[in-house]
């Protein structure tokens, strides 16, 4: 072992001072706090809007005011549409995320477990994710028409590129010594997977869920503009079509309380499913 | 000349107190052992030294250089042997670390990532890492818990020879009783949110487990700690 010349014991330029250790941890925020921070940027998007429309600096042409469409709103809820539009659409992107999620969640996990099953999925699935799913559209109208089949699978195949991806790495992330000592334990196959992998891979899973679910508001504006009658992607085509402002607008709105509504759902999930980790949403 | 000066510290998770108005003072270059059961707030009462937690109540001050090796080495994965050693040093500290690494006896695993390092050459980095920066303080936290005992022991070596000839102030926090008297200057039993015994260890280094006084002392703190 090689050493060092003697460095001096005492630095003499800091003898004597001493300090109060700086804190470095983790303060915790009152709750009330991080809720007033969280809500402030919204509220003041919302606030700007709101002046610029009421003080003329915000033509109506370019963006309809908060009235023009509270009033389109509701026009929506007294003609019973906005009702009938958001279950229509609901159906169709939870089956799409059902099917394509759940497919996404098990070819994930396949790969994720056995090189054999990286080998003959991911360069597939790579390759899939490569390709926008709207590029699909024509080929989805020509086997399966313009009804419901080529909504729901439209949304589903959007679906799946994410969650394989997310799954895929979660899995992958697992601690491997954990795995091994759940296969000394005579774990295999599907009671390894529901009963160690998948639980520890949630955090993952429920992120991919989150970008599934957003997608599918994406696949839903595609899938809605084709055949159909009903639904909030067919409401932006017809605010496209009559170009109405107001609508448009609405539309950009509808769409923002369902992304919230879709973050508070998941938050919900996550608190529930994953107890152990009550505090630390995963984003 | 003090490198550690605590009063009245108290400090609460709830409503248990680990830390029930505490005083200690280290002196500069003195090498302190604290043991005690699992749960007693010995590395609470660390990491209120290094800041990581908000003392309840009290006076602490510590020196502006301070360092801690933990139980884990907590190497950056991805990052190369140097780069951890002299992480958050200003550039041009690559010589610097490099001599620290010779000086635990890893010279020439600059390049080394941390995946491929054993547990005991990696919480030898760590050691280095903390060592690098010349610290007044060097907080110490059960950093051989998680070795095998042979090189546990050759790990208190190398620690009791860079203290030696570095001479900071030393916080030890340890299970092991041998381990603290084998080392340190003083040792202390915290227990019920305070030291129940304090006693300085006089016999000369290398200290010899098997001499009566290291027998004494280990009796007395094991009997402290309701082990017979």
């Amino acid at each position: 072992m090689s050493t060092l010349a003697q460095s001096p014991a005492l630095p003499a330029e800091a003898a004597g001072t001493l300090e109060t250790p700086r804190h470095l941890g983790v303060r915790r925020r009152p709750a009330a706090l991080s809720l007033t921070v969280r809500l402030s940027v919204p509220l003041l998007l919302l606030l700007a809007w709101w002046y610029g429309s009421a003080s003329g600096a915000l033509s109506p042409d370019v963006l309809a005011g908060p009235g023009a469409v509270l009033g389109a709103l509701g026009e929506l809820i007294a003609t019973g549409q906005l009702g009938e539009y958001l279950a229509a659409s609901a159906v169709r992107a939870g089956l799409g995320v059902a099917v394509g999620a759940g497919l996404g969640l098990l070819l994930g996990v396949l790969s994720g477990l056995s090189a054999l099953g990286e080998e003959l999925i991911d360069p597939t699935m790579q390759m899939k994710r490569a390709v926008p799913f709207l590029a699909l559209v024509p080929l989805f109208i020509s086997w399966f028409g313009v009804q419901e089949t080529f909504k729901v699978v439209l949304i589903a195949v959007a679906a799946a590129g994410p969650m394989y991806a997310y799954v895929y790495l979660g899995v992958r992330g697992v601690d491997r010594k954990v795995v091994e000592a759940a296969r000394g334990f005579g774990l295999r196959g599907a009671r390894l997977a529901f009963g160690v992998i998948i639980p520890s891979a949630l955090p993952n899973i429920l992120m991919a869920l989150r970008i599934c679910l957003s997608i599918s508001l994406t696949g839903l504006i595609a899938a809605e503009q084709i055949g159909a009658t009903e639904g909030i992607g067919y409401l932006v085509t017809l605010a496209q079509q009559y170009y109405r402002s107001d609508y448009m607008v609405l539309c950009i709105a509808i769409y923002a309380v369902l992304g919230l509504a879709i973050d508070l759902a998941i938050r919900g999930v996550e608190r529930l499913a994953m107890p152990w980790r009550a505090h630390l949403a995963a984003r | 000349m003090s490198a550690v000066k605590i009063s009245g510290l108290r400090k609460s998770f709830g409503p248990k107190t680990v830390l029930d108005g505490v005083d200690l003072e280290i002196r500069r270059g003195e090498f302190f052992a604290l043991l005690g059961p699992s749960g007693t707030g010995k590395t609470t009462l660390l990491r209120i030294l290094a800041g990581l937690e908000l003392p309840d109540a009290g006076t602490v001050l510590a020196p502006p250089r301070r360092t801690t090796v933990y139980q884990e080495p907590r190497l950056v994965q991805a990052r190369r042997t140097l780069p951890n050693v002299t992480i958050g040093l200003p550039r041009g500290s690559r010589a610097k670390g490099a001599q620290a690494l010779a000086e635990v006896g890893l010279e020439g695993y600059g390049a080394a990532w941390p995946a491929t390092l054993s547990g005991g050459e990696a919480q030898r980095v760590a050691l280095a890492r903390a060592l690098v920066r010349e610290p007044e303080l060097l907080l110490l936290d059960e950093p051989f818990a998680a070795l095998d005992a042979l090189t546990r022991l050759q790990m208190q070596e190398l620690v009791a020879e860079l203290c030696a000839r570095h001479r900071p102030a030393v916080v030890l926090v340890t299970h092991d009783v041998d381990e603290a008297v084998r080392l340190a200057d003083r040792v202390a039993v915290l227990r019920d949110g305070r030291f129940a015994v304090e006693q300085p260890i006089e016999l000369p280094h290398p200290r010899d487990r098997d001499d009566p006084d290291f027998i004494a002392h280990r009796r007395l703190f094991l009997s402290t700690l309701g082990v017979s």
